[in-house]
């Protein structure tokens, strides 16, 4: 499954992830392993249920396999407890998600902030407004989540995403929520960003559409990856 | 990111939007409770601590019967107090006519450091306090003295070798000390001035006094200092000792409310621990977000911790204000026992009370916090992940910690801190159980009622851990105003009804010997059986069994330095009265009259720590006499009759001088013939023992008025238990009301079951409130004040309707609002 091996941003080795629920022991996710370049942008799809969500989290180290592992820019995650995954993230990764996620607390300018403060940047509050002017909210700094629509909110949370300048990105059917018309203008977006930015992207969806955009589909069936497409 | 930074951050938010205004509300009315208390007993204290300063002149007096060295007052000095010294003796002042006792006290500038005297320009003139001294040459008396000289300001008077001009008459002296007859008048004069009159003899009776005062800090570290430098012969006072009874009751006071207090603070933990664990719940995804992002668990934590400080601080700032309030007004209800005006409050209690905010909210508060930060980052894809609650004994140990620091900071006593976290503890398990039975049973009833009563009933059942902690919260809340207001009067009544018809009412003393047979003749005559007189003899117990009681350690129970160290009256009697009964011993035989017995009451002996067979010598008018104890005695003092502790045969005592007492019970209507008796015998004093139990009835009422007045907060509390409760179903009530009605029904059929659903509710808290409250009278009354309890239904009635009514319309008031919105609107929040 490894294609361009030398500059490897993201390794998946044998993943697997089981829970114990009333009825046994059940596998979410069995012997998953493929391998993403920097640069590359890859779809996940698959049915409700097929996993696809459970993979993202253990990508993301959201969450810890049961089996295998995950190794992003170089470290892998079953190296590192909660906080130093967390660390990483600050660092290296981004975050796009179906229901947008911002803090309903801190206006448009500290949701994009934060991920910047966290990761220690003095000059936050310069780059928040630089990537916010870039996804066209340059005069919506100081709306609140509520204050924004649903397409704006995206964008916000696009801005947090891409303002760190992470090394990878993932997205989690990021036009899930939105309607037809916002929803391709948010990937137009997306998608202009992580070219510009040279972004790895790695993307859930069951939007085919969106999928056929990526240079590379992953299929996911009953927790188990299906042939590349 | 500064935790700091997004904790004020998400707080602007938090408080825009309403959802901390009941976390907030009851750390307010917690803090306040207790501060109230705090300032207002520190008022009193305050007053009670000037006055025991007063009575030294002083903070601390170090006394000598030989002259106090320099060091001593050196020393204060340079802890930068104030001395001053005074010498006292005794010495004849002389006119050319006439010559009297005097005690002379020769003072330095400075005199008195507290308290000031009072003089006046002529004998019973106007008093006016001042801070000056006589000048040199000068003397300022006593208007005894002046009455006993003849003389008056302006005239020379002899003291020892020289002549001096009397310019003031005295009329109060902080440290002139409370008998008015044994002490000779006083004469103040300048200790410069004394050498010059060649007064002190080496024999002289000469008594010095070092006095120190100034700053709290510095007056402990002088204490300490000196403490061990003192000389055999010197003796070290300070407030404490010269405190009087008084500040012991000051510091009862605190403790009881401090304790009434705590319930308003166990009631607003509870509704902050409800908030907290809203506040926790709706932080979840937040939390989620902030790992997924890259946060740290200790930063996220960090953050929560910083936002609880802050709302601490403020609530409790607030709290302080709301407390610095209702001080004044609890001290306005309690003025006729306090009695005068009082210092303004300090602002000393003001950092405990903030500290104890951070107590509270971080017992009550805190857990939900600690399980919000465990919340695993995966819930931002999956929902169904949530918070990892922590376990319920840490949540109960965190809460009830909480409570035991400030029980024991609050009381300073750990023993009854622990003693009433145990009742406490046994007192909810109680209620819990009766709020329990109450919810539950409810069940029964939802068949047989329309459909409003059975939403309404199901509502209660269903949340059936939250409505068993409002029911306890509310119950708790009427339980002790009940209590206080109900169970109080009913035990007063009970004892009043239990009293004889005609239990003497009035007391007359003082009765001389040769006016008993005419005030006997003088009740004769109007148709009163004439009373039967008791004598009293003024005595002082001066040993037990040959040992002087100067040199017995009477420290330890209270009362025992009373027994031993005041005046007491003897009185004899023949026959044993019905209201004694014998307990050890034998009542005398008229064959033993005249011998030298004594029969103790059974207290007196055991605060003496004598028993039959001991012997205790009596001065009576200078002479000694030496009895046996012959028998104990138990007496019933609720008979009004009469008694005394010490009680000897006739015919021991005849030939001393004594004074006569009896009692009589007289209606109302008839006791002005009083008046005609005194007005026959001056001399005779009588009490009003309706007047006095009047009094106190007063007192007790006016007592009781602050206690509930503080319990007013428990009330609120419960209030805001209420709210939290509201609070955390609102969104669940939004739904339900709009599925309802989208169902069909009309918002009035919604708003009945709301209706229902907390007048329910009330009935509950006021049925346990009440049961709770009659068991609790019934208690006291049998076992405790042994009284056959007679209570009013009606009274009862009342409370369970107000209690009703008041839980159903803060209960629909909280909900009103989720109500009324439209069902299209919610259903598409949702």
């Amino acid at each position: 499954m490894t294609n361009s091996g030398k500059d490897a941003l993201l390794i998946v080795d044998d993943l697997g992830k089981a829970v114990n629920s009333p009825e046994g022991r059940l596998t979410i996710l069995s012997g998953v392993s493929f391998t993403v370049s920097a640069g590359d942008t890859i779809a996940v799809v698959g049915a409700s249920g097929s996993g696809k969500s459970t993979l993202l989290g253990l990508l993301a180290g959201l969450d810890e396999p049961t089996e295998g592992s995950v190794v992003i820019a170089g470290s892998n995650l079953n190296d590192l407890d909660e906080d130093g995954r967390a660390a990483l993230r600050a660092e290296r990764v981004g975050f796009v998600f179906q229901s947008f996620h911002l803090l309903p607390a801190l206006t448009a300018l500290e949701n994009v902030m934060l991920p910047l403060e966290l990761a220690g940047d003095r000059n936050a509050r310069r780059r928040a407004l630089e990537v916010l002017a870039e996804v066209g909210l340059a005069e919506r700094v100081d709306h609140y989540p509520n204050q924004l629509s649903g397409g704006e909110q995206q964008r916000v949370a696009i801005a947090r995403a891409f303002a760190t300048e992470p090394k990878i990105l993932f997205a989690d059917e990021p036009t899930g929520s939105l309607d037809t018309r916002t929803g391709d203008r948010i990937i137009e977006l997306l998608f202009d960003l992580n070219a510009r930015r040279d972004t790895t992207l790695v993307l859930v969806t069951h939007d085919e559409h969106l999928a056929a955009r990526c240079d590379r589909i992953l299929t996911l069936d009953a927790g188990r990856l299906q042939a590349a497409a | 990111m500064n935790p700091l930074v997004l904790a004020l951050r998400q707080l602007r938010r938090e408080w825009r939007s309403g959802e901390l205004a009941v976390l907030i509300a009851a750390l307010v009315i917690a803090v306040g409770a207790l501060s109230s208390v705090g300032f207002a007993t520190d008022r009193v204290r305050q007053s009670v601590e000037r006055r025991a300063a007063e009575s030294l002149a002083a903070d601390i007096v170090i006394r000598s019967r030989n002259a106090i060295s320099e060091s001593f007052a050196q020393t204060a000095r340079e802890l930068g107090l104030e001395t001053a010294r005074t010498l006292e003796f005794p010495s004849v002042i002389t006119t050319p006519e006439r010559g009297q006792l005097a005690e002379i006290r020769a003072v330095t500038g400075g005199y008195p450091l507290r308290g000031r005297l009072k003089i006046s320009e002529r004998a019973y003139g106007v008093a006016s306090e001042t801070d000056t001294l006589p000048g040199p040459g000068e003397v300022w008396a006593e208007p005894r003295l002046v009455g006993a000289l003849g003389i008056d300001t302006g005239d020379e008077i002899q003291v020892g070798a020289k002549t001096f001009t009397l310019t003031r008459v005295i009329s109060y002296a902080p440290d002139q000390g409370f008998s008015f007859v044994e002490i000779a008048p006083m004469l103040v004069m300048r200790m410069d001035d004394l050498e010059g009159a060649q007064l002190l003899g080496p024999a002289s009776r000469v008594s010095h006094r070092l006095l120190v005062a100034g700053g709290r800090g510095a007056v402990d570290a002088y204490r300490e200092t000196v403490e061990p430098l003192l000389e055999s012969g010197q003796r070290l006072q300070d407030i404490e000792d010269a405190r009087p009874e008084l500040a012991r009751a000051v510091e009862r006071a605190d403790r009881f409310l401090n304790l009434a207090a705590l319930v308003a603070v166990l009631l607003a933990g509870i509704a902050i621990a409800m908030a907290a664990r809203r506040y926790a719940t709706r932080e979840t995804d937040t939390v989620a977000i902030l790992k997924c992002l890259g946060a740290s668990r200790r930063g996220v934590l960090w953050g929560y911790v910083a936002q609880l400080l802050l709302i601490a601080l403020a609530a409790g700032l607030a709290g302080i204000v709301l407390g610095y309030g209702a001080q004044a007004l609890l001290l306005f209800l309690v003025k006729d026992i306090i009695g005068e005006a009082l210092p303004a409050a300090s602002l000393a209690p003001a950092p405990w009370s903030l500290a104890l905010g951070v107590i509270i909210l971080a017992g009550f508060g805190l857990p939900p916090i600690l399980g919000l930060v465990r919340t695993a980052p995966i819930r931002v894809l999956r929902r169904d992940m949530g918070g990892v609650p922590v376990a319920g004994w840490l949540v109960y140990s965190i809460a009830l910690a909480a409570i035991a620091a400030i029980l024991i900071i609050e009381t300073g006593d750990l023993e009854l801190s622990l003693y009433v976290l145990g009742s406490g503890a046994g007192g909810a398990l109680l209620l819990g159980l009766g709020a329990a039975a109450l919810v539950f049973g409810l069940n029964r009833f939802r068949r047989g009622v329309g459909v409003a009563w059975r939403f309404g009933v199901a509502s209660i059942v269903r949340r059936g851990r939250d409505s068993i902690v409002q029911v306890m919260a509310f119950g708790l809340g009427m339980l002790v105003l009940l209590l206080l207001a109900v169970v109080r009067t009913d035990l007063l009544e009970s004892w009043q009804a239990m009293l004889p018809e005609d239990a003497p009412n009035q007391f007359m003393v003082n009765i001389q010997p040769d006016q008993r047979e005419g005030v006997r003749d003088f009740f004769r005559e109007r148709n009163v059986e004439p009373p039967k007189m008791q004598a009293m003899v003024r005595s002082r117990l001066v040993a037990i069994n040959g040992k002087p009681v100067t040199e017995i350690d009477f420290s330890g129970p209270e009362r025992s330095e009373r027994f031993a160290e005041r005046e007491q009256n003897l009185s004899w009697a023949g026959e044993l009265s019905d209201s004694n009964t014998v307990v050890e011993g034998e009542w005398w035989t008229p064959e033993e009259y005249g011998d030298a017995l004594i029969s103790l009451e059974e207290e007196a002996a055991t605060r003496l720590g004598v028993g039959l067979g001991d012997e205790l010598g009596y001065d009576i008018a200078g002479e000694r006499i030496t009895v046996t104890i012959d028998s104990i005695r138990q007496v019933d003092w609720d008979s009004f009759e009469p008694n005394f502790f010490m009680v000897v045969p006739p015919g021991l005592l005849e030939g001393y001088p004594a004074t006569f007492l009896t009692s009589v019970y007289l209606p109302r209507e008839r006791a002005p013939l009083l008046l005609e008796l005194v007005r026959q015998y001056p001399s005779v004093t009588v009490v009003d023992l309706d007047a006095i139990m009047a009094q106190v009835k007063s007192v007790m009422d006016q007592a009781a008025l602050a206690v509930e007045y503080i319990f007013l907060f428990t009330l609120a509390a419960g209030v805001l238990v209420l709210l939290a409760a509201v609070q955390s179903t609102r969104e669940e009530r939004r739904f339900e009301s709009a599925m309802l009605r989208t169902l069909g029904a009309a918002r009035r059929t919604v708003l009945a079951g709301v209706v229902a659903e907390f007048t329910l509710l009330g009935l509950l808290a006021a049925t346990l409130a009440v049961v709770a409250a009659a068991i609790s009278g019934w208690l006291l009354a049998t076992r405790i004040f042994e009284l056959d309890y007679q209570t009013s239904p009606g009274v009862w009635l009342i409370g369970l309707l107000a209690g009703t009514l008041f839980v159903g319309a803060t209960g629909v008031l909280a909900t009103r609002r989720v109500v009324r919105q439209p069902p299209l609107l919610t259903l598409r929040q949702r």
